[in-house]
């Protein structure tokens, strides 16, 4: 376990404690997968810091309103391992954080949301901010917690398919005519 | 069945998707012998997985490819121009099962349009009447909903929403459309339970894929020798100019030589061209079957583009059917819209994996993260029409990047015409009304995904000048080669085009199976 360094912010509190490699293995309800207050990041490549700048980036390109931080701690991780399998990889990451501070005045984490955002405006299409947002379009939206979040179902095979599990349920429109939309059978 | 590698009196296929399983069954039940070598594994109903990313990874073709020109993919997925399929049954394992005839003004493009300023329009020198019976054989086989007696599918709740707009708005053609997917068992399928992951293979097998109808079928007559992980690199021809065998790679990677009396060719509008260019010869130095310098040209990829919509309540538009509905009322040529040639709008939906990745490439912020907020209250359509054939959209072989067998990767080029972007706009547009007037919140305009629909790479024509084959897939420069996937497609038409292939399929196994009875081949 990497200790890592307090920060004034509470979403960067909550990524200091355990994070277990556990929660993208486990399934089931969101509240079970992430025990979000309890959790730190695991890293192998990258510094405890690294991560927890990496991890602010990734919020402030994906602003989700109250998406769980054990979330975009996936994405940190996964971008930890593509840093373990490649130098040049670890180097834009380390760099990038490096420039993060750097045009923070200091620390990244330690500035305001607002001029966050206005750091991640500046460098967006480098490819550090690519690098970042093309990992987080699969490692975001391609996990459990996610689906459990944003209320995507997932594998339905298993479960019968929606044939008698809400594929019609909508109710704030009128049904189609029965000719261009027959009843199941 | 298997036959000797030395044995040059089989017909040999390159590829077992819509086009080249189709053919391959066809054939065999002629009694014909037939080698179908395949580039990918054999995967199973069972072996299908419920997950978006696992799934392409299982499925897709993923070997390299480059991209040009100024299309938006190229600048999306510079090197994932397509989205098709290596595996047994090919793209039939992703598609959507949507199936409708190609219109009868469409296969007369040039005629009803007239010329159209940078587009290389022609005439099919096939028309509707004649593939119509070929159409009937092609819907019974497939079990297209609304023919043959066979119920339309219940629809779902995105195409309620779609549903309800279009009636708003005065739309007067809007149903659960004709699918290829059981809306009750037949031919020894169940019926569609909904899942969702119709892109993902039919975990149900009710929607048609040549991977367990055609293939077991031909299996089953024992005329067929089926081999997978077979990579076919490039075709050879002795010295009368006839094609004779097929060299390719095995699933150990062994290169092997199989000899041949016909060779068809139905790798998909990218490997097909790619094939030709890549068995150049000294006497065919630009490439098989190119003495029209059309091979590789005309690259279609159909006019394409979603929308998508957010709404006050609840959606859940990835239950059900992935193309779960249609509205065909701009599928016309009207040129007072501001272009020719028409297109379809038909309801799609993505999981959340893939809607991540396909909403808005390249997009960050609160705008994209709202979208994905309101998920589960999107609904989703898709936007399909005829796109110009231009000699300038087309595959080359790439001057360096090579591929895992050292041959030369195939770069796709494209440039919208005017006339696409004219109807893309228009259907945009369209799309808004629908989902504006079943009172949407907000409306997205995503831009169109790698290709799917991959059309026209080695045209038919009626003059050898014109195209690459003939009005049954014969090349004109070579009697025993034949193409037999979407590439044949003399321009694109708006209808989706996998039942126009497998019906040219079925065609051409009757032409071949007469040829080779009276020696003609
Ligand atoms: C997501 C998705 C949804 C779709 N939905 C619809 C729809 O609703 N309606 C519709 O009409 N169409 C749809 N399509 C399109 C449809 O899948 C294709 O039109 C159709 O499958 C094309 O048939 P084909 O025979 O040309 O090629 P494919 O079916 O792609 O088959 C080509 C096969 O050739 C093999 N191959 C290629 N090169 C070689 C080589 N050198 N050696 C050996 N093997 C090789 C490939 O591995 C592949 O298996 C969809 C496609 C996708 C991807
Ligand atoms: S919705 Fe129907 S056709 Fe699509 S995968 Fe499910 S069972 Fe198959």
């Amino acid at each position: 376990m990497i200790k890592t360094k307090q920060s004034r912010r509470q979403f960067v509190k909550s990524s200091v404690s355990v994070l277990t490699g556990t929660i993208v293995a486990t399934s089931g309800m969101l509240s079970m997968m992430a025990p979000s207050r309890s959790w730190a990041l695991n890293l192998d490549a990258l510094s405890s810091t690294d991560g927890e700048s990496i991890l602010v980036a990734a919020k402030t390109i994906f602003p989700h309103k109250d998406l769980d931080d054990a979330i975009y701690a996936l994405l940190v991780k996964d971008l930890d391992g593509a840093a373990k399998g490649s130098g040049e990889v670890k180097k834009l990451l380390t760099d990038g954080v490096v420039d993060l501070d750097k045009r923070a005045g200091g620390s990244w984490l330690e500035v305001s949301k607002e001029k966050q955002h206005a750091i991640i405006k500046e460098i967006a299409g480098s490819d550090f901010f690519e690098k970042i947002r093309g990992t987080g379009i699969v490692s975001l939206y391609n996990n459990d917690m996610a689906w459990a979040h944003f209320g995507y179902e997932g594998s339905s095979f298993d479960k019968g398919g929606y044939f008698n599990r809400g594929f019609q349920d909508l109710d704030w429109l009128p049904d189609p005519l029965p000719e261009d939309s027959p009843a199941k059978m | 069945m298997k036959y000797d590698l030395n044995d040059s009196s089989p017909v040999v296929i390159i590829g077992s998707g819509a086009g080249g399983g189709t053919l391959a069954n066809e054939l065999c039940q002629k009694g014909v012998k037939v080698v179908l070598l395949e580039a990918g594994e054999r995967q199973s109903t069972k072996k299908f997985v419920n997950d978006e990313w696992a799934s392409f990874t299982q499925l897709a073709w993923l070997d390299n490819r480059s991209t040009s020109g100024g299309w938006q993919v190229s600048k999306d997925f510079p090197n994932l121009p397509a989205w098709i399929c290596k595996t047994v049954g090919g793209s039939t394992a992703h598609w959507a099962g949507a199936s409708l005839r190609i219109r009868d003004y469409e296969f007369k493009a040039l005629s009803t349009y007239g010329k159209v300023e940078g587009a290389n329009l022609l005439d099919w020198p096939i028309t509707l009447k004649e593939l119509e019976p070929y159409y009937a054989k092609a819907e019974s086989k497939m079990g297209v909903t609304r023919t043959n007696g066979i119920p339309g599918l219940p629809g779902n709740n995105n195409f309620k929403v779609m549903y309800e707009g279009a009636k708003k708005l005065g739309y007067k053609d809007c149903h659960t459309g004709r699918m290829a997917i059981n809306s009750r068992p037949r031919d020894g399928r169940g019926s569609c339970q909904q899942l969702g992951f119709c892109f993902q293979g039919c975990k149900m097998g009710a929607k048609w894929s040549t991977l367990y109808t055609e293939i077991p079928a031909a299996e089953a007559t024992g005329n067929l020798d089926l081999r997978t992980g077979s990579h076919v690199m490039k075709v050879h021809h002795s010295k009368d100019g006839k094609v004779d065998g097929v060299l390719y790679t095995d699933s150990e990677g062994n290169t092997q030589l199989q000899k041949a009396r016909v060779v068809c060719i139905a790798g998909n509008s990218i490997e097909s061209p790619r094939l030709l260019l890549n068995s150049a010869s000294g006497l065919f130095s630009d490439g098989l079957a190119n003495s029209s310098g059309q091979v590789g040209k005309n690259y279609m990829r159909h006019m394409t583009g979603s929308v998508y919509a957010t709404f006050d309540k609840p959606v859940h538009m990835w239950r059900g059917t992935t193309m779960a509905g249609i509205i065909t009322d701009e599928s016309k040529h009207d040129p007072s819209r501001g272009f020719v040639g028409g297109y379809e709008m038909e309801t799609l939906s993505l999981g959340l994996p893939f809607m991540a990745a396909f909403l808005e490439p390249g997009s960050w912020g609160e705008d994209f993260t709202e979208a994905m907020d309101n998920y589960k209250n999107m609904a989703g359509m898709w936007l399909v029409g005829e796109d110009m054939p231009q000699e300038s959209n087309r595959i080359t072989l790439h001057p360096t990047d090579k591929d895992q067998y050292g041959l030369p990767v195939p770069n796709v080029h494209f440039d919208d015409h005017k006339n696409d972007i004219a109807m893309r706009e228009h259907a945009y547009q369209q799309g808004t009304k629908v989902y504006e007037a079943s009172g949407a919140k907000k409306v997205y305009r995503t831009p169109p995904y790698p290709s799917t629909h991959n059309l026209g790479t080695c045209r038919m024509s009626a003059k050898p000048e014109d195209g690459v084959c003939n009005k049954y897939g014969q090349t004109h420069d070579i009697e025993n080669l034949f193409i037999s996937d979407g590439s044949q497609f003399t321009t694109g038409a708006a209808e989706n085009p996998t039942l126009t292939i497998v019906s040219l399929a079925i065609r051409q196994a009757e032409y071949i199976a007469k040829q080779l009875s009276s020696k003609a081949i």
